[in-house]
């Protein structure tokens, strides 16, 4: 630090830093002209109705919290933006890795204001409360898809959410773990004990004890959504423990997958077909088609109708019966007596002659989770408070 | 009075290098860009449309310069103690973690409230006020550890600052999914929230929350701190010379101890503002990388507190740019490019720094000796 | 298809952890502490592993079809140390500029590092490359977990092999004296005659080849993949490493094998039931550094091997 002119180094710092900025701001001026005011009245003559009859394209912009190229969650939710991207009077925008502060407020209004759109659809769990709520407040006539189950009754009236449960597929998943495997040890690697990650774990549990009542399972928790190094570390514990089969749910199965892959140990996969991926070891998995449910909300926007006017429900999920997941390609390792249970039971979930959660349902602590007798659909909200593994899970969810 | 020569030239070299820097460093981006197959000058045009547009815009890159100026201060101030810290994303998360389990303490009573507990009713100023000592004290001592562990055991300040955050982090994890969790977070493991009518509002009529005021009044501080009492000139004769701070008398210790606490209440009253402005409560989107942009911030405003507001304006308006080079339907960048974007300015105008005092047009002209003058009538030449 | 081994599994997980996951910090701290011993630091490091992760498994990718898949990884990882090189010349040229301050640049060069990778890695993310070819040291073994455990790779062979010759090369040969005299004391390396510039640019580019190697072992080796999260922050502690080690190449092996295994400790323990705390865990390798530095530094003796010249603005 010179001490020669100390009056000069602030001052200069001051001057340099002041006019730096305000060189930027006044030559974008210069590129720019006036303050942009065509997009506020964009905005306001497409408030009042979602359809654009008028020939002005329907503007709805995708927001995910990582890249779209994880190979995973926010990969399957993209394809599902690019599921309507093409379709007539249809624009998409997307914005990725916009975190959970003020910055995906920012965005939102960013999307509304600059570029129009008049349908926002946040991807991530973590966007909705507080920042969701807090958006949707300023622009009523905005209409907000939060994928996720946290719409309750009561939130504004311009927010809905949508998810494809996962449940059944995981089920059918587990069942077909269990038939392959062959030492009745399943290892699990997820990423945090929240619920949909719980839900996963326990349908796939109750899927294989329904084959092989004594099926055990393993769960190891990384603690956070994308740690290569932890999941292939977890990975090979698991198989350490004599895991034969594993299963996964973190943002991107394939280090899990190429792992067991390598461990020789067979795999369920998640979010999108793994198959190729391991092409010895591969069981099939759940796969999110998010498209279908996009495209359901383009077809009611473009007839006119809104979640305000009621025209949406504010809630739109379900399972496989309305074919918003499905199953990955089969692996070598499905047999094709396992094939034909396959089919069996996926028409009974499908029909609803069965359900996953039906009573009685223990947790690993032995507490009776769901009573005999009673039994819950996918769609059942009880089933988002679910804070505990189910029996003969070895892991804790808190 | 007027500039003497000097003075201009000095002047003039501090307003022309930095612009000169900006502009090269976008002329740099401009032909990434292009080698990548977009036009440059669309890309200018939606940098500058998003981060000065118009107050809207300016906004949005003011909210996201708020936290960067108290986390810049978190390097600045060490930095004239010839410190190294790079604590800064720790202390956010320490004081965060603070104004937490203050924040439900005051409204509450407890960390962890019963459906049947009560608000105590106290008034929101208390409560924030009470917040932000709380992120202020634990921001200050986590850094202000790494300060001592300097000084006592000599361990290398930079190390033990980033094994500190790797640290933190932990610890929030570890206490919103464990400990502190509110059952009902089921889908985002967090703390339980702090009652709304005790959260910061935003700056009358702005988007923008209190913090970006905490920011500018806290550069501020720093700056007469540093610059214009007994203790900032102590500071800084430590940071030149050890040793002569030593044995001029100096106590270096309580000087290193308390400008690492300082630094560390900085980081930690952008933790706070985290919780009580932006989330509402404890949970793992607090560590939002604020703190290592605070690093690069520190460095570029040349650890001068008011230099580093304004730098954080610059750099606010980058990030918030950022999100248009996605966007437009023309340009579809990946969310990659701000962060080259951002490495390509701050490496030229690091590099700028070294141009002070080389560059021939703001030297001084030489000024041939004079002679001195004879008693004869000729002159010599 | 095994029987499972139980709290065996926790030193056998660790075990394999250190040998599979000590490579990029062997690499990266390796690449540091000759940079630094030329009185240097270079942060930057973590831009260049992760360009260079990037770059092996592009090159890998891309070129699997043309010279096979066996050649390709090698080819990958000859691409991951250029594409460091160019990197650390960036940072070179930098950093020796008057008045720039070492770790600001290195800083900056994170930013610039990852953003190129992040750019131009995207269309990689999904496809496969061909990894590196393992050896098999466990097959005398019957169990599968233990044969799995002890497949290593070449690159960590080639690592271990650095370490003493690095040891040599600064006490036994004459560049290595160079490097030690540029680092320690200047004015001594000025009045030897040699050009302060040029030794420091050959070690920062030296050394950011080696730590592009270490992205490579990365993607080609352990976890095997690219992606935007393949890096748990081993440039950055690859700087913590070095000091650790106080500047000795064959205590960074150890530090080296010490994080690696120290990474696998949080899984180790949930695959046998104990998961308390599993962030505390993970948080281990850190704590265990920051202890040991604490304990073994102390101010009446200077940080015995640390080059003199390190931290100071040329």
């Amino acid at each position: 630090m010179s001490s020669r002119r100390p009056l000069y180094l602030p001052r200069r710092q001051v001057i340099r830093g002041l006019l730096a900025t305000t060189a930027f701001g006044v030559t974008s001026k210069l590129w720019t002209g006036c303050s942009p005011a065509p997009t506020e009245t964009q905005s306001s003559t497409g408030g009042g109705t979602a359809s654009p009859v008028s020939g002005k394209p329907l503007v709805i912009g995708f927001i995910y919290n990582a890249p779209k190229a994880d190979y995973g969650w926010n990969q399957a939710q993209a394809s599902g933006a690019a599921a309507i991207a093409s379709l007539p009077g249809i624009k998409i925008i997307e914005q990725e890795s916009v975190p959970e502060t003020k910055e995906v407020q920012e965005v939102m209004r960013n999307m509304i204001d600059q570029d129009g759109a008049t349908v926002i659809v946040p991807t991530s769990f973590g966007y909705f409360d507080p920042h969701v709520l807090e958006v949707a407040k300023d622009y009523p006539e905005v209409q907000f898809f939060h994928s996720g189950t946290l719409w309750k009754e009561g939130m504004a009236k311009n927010v809905g959410s949508y998810f494809a449960l996962v449940d059944e597929g995981q089920y059918l998943a587990g069942r077909i773990a269990a038939q392959a495997s062959k030492a009745g040890k399943i290892g699990f690697v997820g990423a945090k004990p929240i619920n949909p990650v719980l839900r996963n774990i326990n349908s796939f549990m109750l899927g294989a004890r329904s084959v092989k009542p004594n099926t055990k399972m393993q769960v190891i928790f990384t603690g956070d959504w994308s740690l290569p190094v932890k999941e292939a570390e977890a990975t090979n514990s698991l198989a350490d423990q004599g895991c034969d089969v594993i299963a996964v749910h973190v943002d991107s199965p394939k280090v899990v997958i190429e792992t067991a892959e390598k461990r020789g140990v067979l795999c369920s996969g998640f979010h999108s077909d793994q198959s190729a991926l391991a092409p010895k070891g591969y069981l099939t998995g759940t796969m999110y088609n998010w498209g279908t449910i996009h495209k359901k909300y383009v077809e009611l926007l473009q007839a006119g109708k809104t979640l305000m006017n009621g025209g949406i429900p504010h809630q739109v999920i379900g399972g496989i019966a309305e074919d918003y997941i499905s199953m990955a390609t089969f692996g070598p390792g499905v047999t094709e007596a396992i094939k034909k249970d396959f089919d069996g039971t996926k028409a009974k979930l499908v029909d609803g002659s069965m359900v996953v959660y039906q009573g009685e349902v223990k947790d690993n602590a032995g507490a009776v989770k769901i009573p005999a007798g009673t039994a819950y659909k996918v769609t059942a909200p009880e089933l988002t408070q679910i804070d505990w593994l189910a029996e003969g899970v070895a892991g804790k969810s808190s | 009075m007027a500039l003497s020569r000097s003075n201009w030239r000095s002047t003039a070299e501090a307003i022309c290098v930095p612009i000169a820097a900006i502009l090269f460093a976008l002329i740099l981006f401009g032909i990434f860009c292009s080698f990548n197959g977009k036009d440059p000058f669309l890309v200018y045009e939606a940098i500058g449309k998003t981060a000065f547009g118009n107050w809207r815009s300016f906004q949005g890159t003011l909210l996201r310069a708020a936290p960067l100026m108290l986390t810049a201060l978190c390097t600045a101030l060490p930095a004239r103690l010839g410190l190294m810290i790079i604590g800064n994303e720790g202390a956010l998360v320490m004081g965060g973690i603070g104004a937490t389990i203050f924040g439900l303490l005051l409204s509450y009573g407890s960390v962890l409230p019963t459906s049947t507990t009560t608000t105590l009713g106290l008034p929101p100023l208390m409560v924030q006020l009470g917040m932000a000592l709380a992120g202020i004290v634990f921001g200050g001592v986590w850094i202000a550890i790494v300060g001592a562990l300097r000084h006592y055991r000599a361990v290398n300040e930079t190390i033990s600052s980033l094994l500190m955050n790797y640290i933190a982090i932990a610890l929030l994890n570890h206490l919103v999914e464990g400990p502190m969790k509110d059952p009902s977070s089921l889908n985002k493991p967090s703390s339980f929230p702090i009652p709304e009518i005790y959260l910061l509002g935003n700056l009358g009529g702005t988007r923008i929350h209190y913090g970006l005021l905490y920011g500018v009044i806290a550069c501020t501080v720093a700056y007469f701190l540093i610059q214009h009492t007994t203790f900032g000139f102590a500071a800084r004769t430590a940071g030149g010379n050890v040793k002569a701070a030593r044995i001029a008398g100096l106590p270096v210790g309580k000087l290193t101890i308390i400008i690492c606490f300082l630094a560390g209440s900085c980081a930690g009253l952008a933790g706070m503002v985290e919780v009580a402005a932006v989330q509402g409560q404890a949970n793992a989107s607090i560590v939002a990388g604020y703190g290592y942009s605070g690093i690069l911030v520190a460095f570029v405003a040349r650890y001068n507190p008011l230099a580093a507001a304004l730098v954080a304006v610059l750099l606010g308006g980058i990030i918030n740019s950022g999100g248009a080079l996605q966007r437009s339907e023309l340009l579809r960048m990946p969310d990659a490019t701000v962060l080259v974007f951002q490495g390509l300015v701050f490496i030229v105008v690091l590099y700028s720094e070294s141009l002070y005092g080389r560059l021939k047009i703001f030297k001084e002209p030489e000024v041939p000796a004079t002679p001195p003058p004879t008693t004869t009538t000729t002159a010599t030449v | 298809m095994a029987d499972a081994l139980g709290w065996w599994g926790v030193p056998l997980g660790i075990l394999a952890g250190t040998l599979r996951g000590s490579a990029p910090f062997l690499f990266v701290s390796l690449g540091e502490c000759l940079t630094e011993k030329s009185g240097k630091i270079n942060l930057g490091l973590e831009g260049t592993l992760l360009t260079g992760a990037m770059t092996a498994y592009a090159v890998s990718s891309l070129l699997q079809d043309k010279v096979g898949s066996a050649l390709s990884p090698w080819l990958g990882v000859l691409a991951a140390g250029c594409a460091g090189m160019l990197l650390g010349l960036l940072h070179a040229w930098l950093s020796q500029q008057p008045k720039v301050n070492d770790i600001a640049v290195g800083i900056a060069m994170i930013i610039f590092g990852s953003g190129i990778a992040f750019f131009f890695g995207k269309p990689f993310i999904q496809p496969k490359a061909p990894q590196l070819p393992t050896i098999d040291l466990g097959a005398w073994s019957s169990s599968p977990a233990v044969q799995s455990a002890l497949k290593i790779s070449p690159l960590f062979l080639l690592g271990v092999a650095i370490a003493p010759l690095m040891f040599w090369f600064f006490k036994s040969t004459r560049w290595g004296l160079f490097i030690r005299a540029v680092g320690d004391s200047p004015d001594a390396a000025l009045a030897m005659g040699v050009s302060i510039t040029k030794v420091r640019m050959l070690c920062i580019v030296a050394g950011s080849f080696l730590a592009g190697i270490g992205g490579a072992c990365l993607s080609l080796y352990y976890p095997g993949l690219w992606s935007e999260s393949v890096s748990s922050g081993q440039g950055l502690m690859a700087v913590a490493l070095v000091i650790f080690a106080r500047w000795n190449p064959i205590q960074c092996l150890w530090a080296s094998l010490f994080f690696g295994g120290a990474q696998a400790v949080g899984p180790a323990l949930q695959s046998v039931g104990i998961d308390q705390g599993r962030y505390l865990f993970n948080a281990a390798p850190y704590v265990l550094t920051l202890l040991i530095m604490i304990i073994t530094c102390s101010p009446k003796k200077t940080l015995s091997g640390a080059p003199g010249a390190l931290g100071t603005i040329n």
